[in-house]
């Protein structure tokens, strides 16, 4: 869907992006992720074509990205906002015809949105009228209106309350089985775990690392192991990660340089072992790795 | 599919004139206008205050004189009053006012001038106080005459009142035009003043509507459908465009106004007005000059033109500077450091206006009409006045061009700017803007 060549951004003396190489690929779920000041916003920018790149290309299904592309955009940006004094109704039709819709598009969609997210009554309201969780799905419908095939959502849960989050994560997930491709970015690594497919870490405007999530866990895989076994057990001091008692029986994590093949026999044959499993970094442990040690080259 | 620019252009419009604050000042604006055209008709028709003096005159300077139909004067004998009382008097009668002349030793002008008195039962009026002075002068100056020897009446045929017939000189014979400094000055006043406001007014609009944009974090959303120039072009357009509805309006309204109130309600009044002029004033100069001949050697198209053009060109230039400014502050409060620097062309066109309507072919009046931040205002000033058409044009063309590469350049600010939040902005900081 979106494909990055080298892309550079400077901002006076501060480089915000310094070749960025990205593959975003269509119908994926995409995190980008990184912290604060990676360059995330500037990278999201220059996709939706508010800044242009100082050097490289962005590539929109495999062409170069133009400026009729923005109205298969649908971008939702970390400052958002509405016109305060202006209806909702009013609101959201004047944004779906600045992305291309006529009005009666726009106001068949929108009263198909409103019906959907239990929004009815927000139409003939003043947007300052509105509670910021209204808000917020008014803002949500605004982003999804002109049925974009790529969704951008810039920090999209900081200020969502459990129930919008919820149910925009829903409706999100929805889009995309319907063929939408998502972007995701955001420096809460964890809050993006479960519903993104791919990754793109970046740091200090550079990818560290990118991919398809669980093959990018399997890569920093480092030989952590959980067993769960029916009585305390006294495992080799210096592997032990973490040690707790679970629901099931007693919970240990270990590091260790190989697979725990007589571990496992030995523990079988006491009768002690319930439940054994190979546990795969996080996302936030992956890049606290790679800040720490560098990528890692694609293992077998 | 609409062009983006002008669904940008009719939200700005639709929700400016859809206001109550609209409404508001598009009504009041013309009924001010008009009552400024109409009340000083009416009041000068009003009838005058009538007031009674009683005059305690020891020297018999002003006797026999009665006053006229403002102000009538009444005599006490000498013989029976003195100032005590003569104020015991006004204080019992019905009469306003008591004025007292002394005579004082031997007759002599200068000690009755220093010392006449005069007294009201409420404040003495500048009118009243004038009336006095004028005819207690004309007694004393005829006297002062007398007493050299001199006749007055030979003082008064001896004195000349000159009017010049002045024209500006044509291509040949018969083109010349009759000469209207004073209704030109005025004119060109007026027009320079409006320009100055219009262009104030709705500029600061535009700033606030960036503000607006940026406050309520609605920019990043927009920009990501229009491109950031095209944000800012139809923003200026549309709120151009309420400025134009709302002239339109106000013409027609203080038009109506005026026809109805002069036609209907007060024919009397304004058909002398036509005659003497507002508040009875003298208009002997221009009933000499020929005031037809005055009007007519305006030429009104190339100033209402002038108008138009200079107003739309000032707004332009100067809005697209104000979008830039609202675009790099956070909110109106910040843009103060900035709004100087801005406005100071305008300050200073208006500030040499009087310069430029005593000289207006001077120097000074040539290159504040090129200026293009000045141009508006100094030319507007300016045309009335009857400019060479070479001047007018490479001015509007300079406006024109200069407009453009504002635009350019406030565009690079303003797209920058807009997403730029809690940053104290420098003028260092906007010139790296340009460079991003």
């Amino acid at each position: 869907m979106i494909t990055a060549k080298e892309v550079t951004k400077h901002y006076g003396e501060k480089i915000a992006l310094g070749g960025v190489n990205l593959n975003i690929p269509k119908g994926s779920i995409y995190g980008l992720l990184g912290p604060n000041g990676a360059g995330k916003t500037s990278f999201i920018r220059i996709m939706n074509q508010i800044n242009a790149p100082d050097s490289g290309e962005i590539l929109f299904d495999n062409r170069p990205l133009q400026i009729k592309d923005i109205s298969s955009i649908g971008y939702l940006p970390e400052e958002r906002g509405l016109y305060k004094k202006m209806k909702v109704g009013e609101q959201v039709l004047y944004l779906a015809k600045l992305k291309g819709l006529t009005t009666a598009q726009a106001k068949e969609r929108a009263r198909m949105w409103f019906d959907r997210l239990d929004m009815r009554s927000f139409w003939d309201k003043k947007v300052e009228d509105l509670s910021k969780g209204m808000a917020q799905k008014v803002q949500f419908v605004t982003t999804v209106l002109h049925e974009p095939e790529l969704l951008i959502f810039d920090e999209p849960f900081t200020g969502f309350d459990p129930i919008n989050t919820n149910l925009i994560k829903n409706e999100i997930k929805r889009l995309n089985s319907e063929g939408a491709t998502v972007i995701f970015s955001t420096h809460r690594m964890e809050s993006v775990e479960e519903i993104c497919d791919h990754i793109g870490l970046i740091n200090n405007g550079a990818v560290m690392v990118e991919g398809p999530l669980l093959e990018i866990r399997k890569r920093y895989k480092d030989g952590t192991y959980s067993f769960t076994t029916t009585v305390p057990f006294d495992f080799e001091k210096n592997t032990v990660v973490s040690q707790g008692e679970s629901h099931t029986g007693y919970q240990t994590v270990l590091k260790l340089d190989d697979y725990p093949k007589n571990l496992m026999i030995d523990l079988v044959e006491k009768g002690q072992l319930i439940a054994f499993e190979e546990v795969l970094p996080t996302v936030s442990d992956i890049f606290i790795d790679i800040v720490q040690n560098g990528p890692k080259q694609h293992s077998l | 599919m609409r062009s983006p620019i002008l669904l940008i252009i009719e939200r700005e419009f639709i929700t400016r004139v859809r206001k109550k604050t609209f409404l508001v000042i598009t009504i009041i604006a013309p009924v001010l206008f008009a009552a400024l055209m109409i009340v000083p008709g009416v009041l000068a028709s009003l009838p005058a205050d009538h007031k009674n003096i009683v005059v305690l005159d020891e020297p018999a300077l002003l006797l026999p004189e009665v006053g006229n139909d403002q102000f009538a004067l009444d005599y006490l004998n000498p013989k029976e009053f003195d100032l005590a009382l003569a104020k015991d008097y006004l204080r019992d009668s019905d009469k306003d006012a008591l004025l007292y002349i002394p005579a004082g030793e031997g007759w002599d002008p200068d000690f009755i001038k220093r010392n006449i008195l005069l007294y009201g039962k409420e404040d003495i009026g500048m009118e009243l106080q004038g009336f006095i002075e004028n005819r207690i002068e004309d007694k004393i100056n005829r006297q002062k005459l007398l007493k050299q020897g001199v006749d007055p009446e030979v003082v008064n045929q001896a004195k000349t009142q000159v009017n010049i017939k002045s024209f500006t000189l044509g291509e040949e014979d018969g083109q010349d035009e009759t000469s209207a400094t004073p209704l030109k000055m005025g004119l060109g006043y007026i027009a320079g003043m409006m320009i100055y406001f219009f262009i104030f007014f709705y500029s600061v609009q535009v700033m606030r509507g960036v503000i607006e944009e940026k406050t309520s974090r609605i920019v990043e959303v927009i920009i990501s459908s229009v491109r950031p120039y095209q944000l800012m072009l139809g923003k200026i357009l549309g709120i151009g465009l309420v400025g134009v509805v709302q002239f339109l309006i106000w013409i027609i309204l203080s038009s109506l106004i005026y026809v109805v109130v002069s036609q209907f309600v007060y024919p009397e009044i304004f058909a002398q007005q036509v005659i003497s002029g507002p508040n009875g004033a003298d208009l002997s100069v221009l009933e000499t000059t020929g005031i037809f001949d005055m009007v007519s050697s305006i030429n009104f198209p190339l100033v209402l033109g002038g108008f138009v053009f200079y107003f739309f060109g000032g707004y332009f230039l100067y809005s697209a500077l104000f979008a830039a400014l609202g675009s790099a502050i956070d909110q109106e409060a910040d843009s103060q450091q900035f709004m100087l620097p801005v406005t100071a062309p305008m300050i200073i066109a208006i500030i040499t206006a009087m310069n430029v309507i005593q000289e207006p072919n001077g120097q000074l009046a040539f290159w504040m009409s090129m200026i293009p931040l000045t141009s508006p205002i100094t030319m507007m000033i300016r045309l009335p006045f009857g400019i060479p058409l070479w001047e007018v044009a490479l001015s509007g063309a300079i406006l024109v061009a200069s407009f453009f590469a504002v635009v350019g350049i406030a565009s690079k600010i303003y797209r920058v700017g807009i997403l730029m939040y809690g940053k104290k902005v420098t003028w260092k900081e906007l010139y790296k803007w340009l460079k991003y």
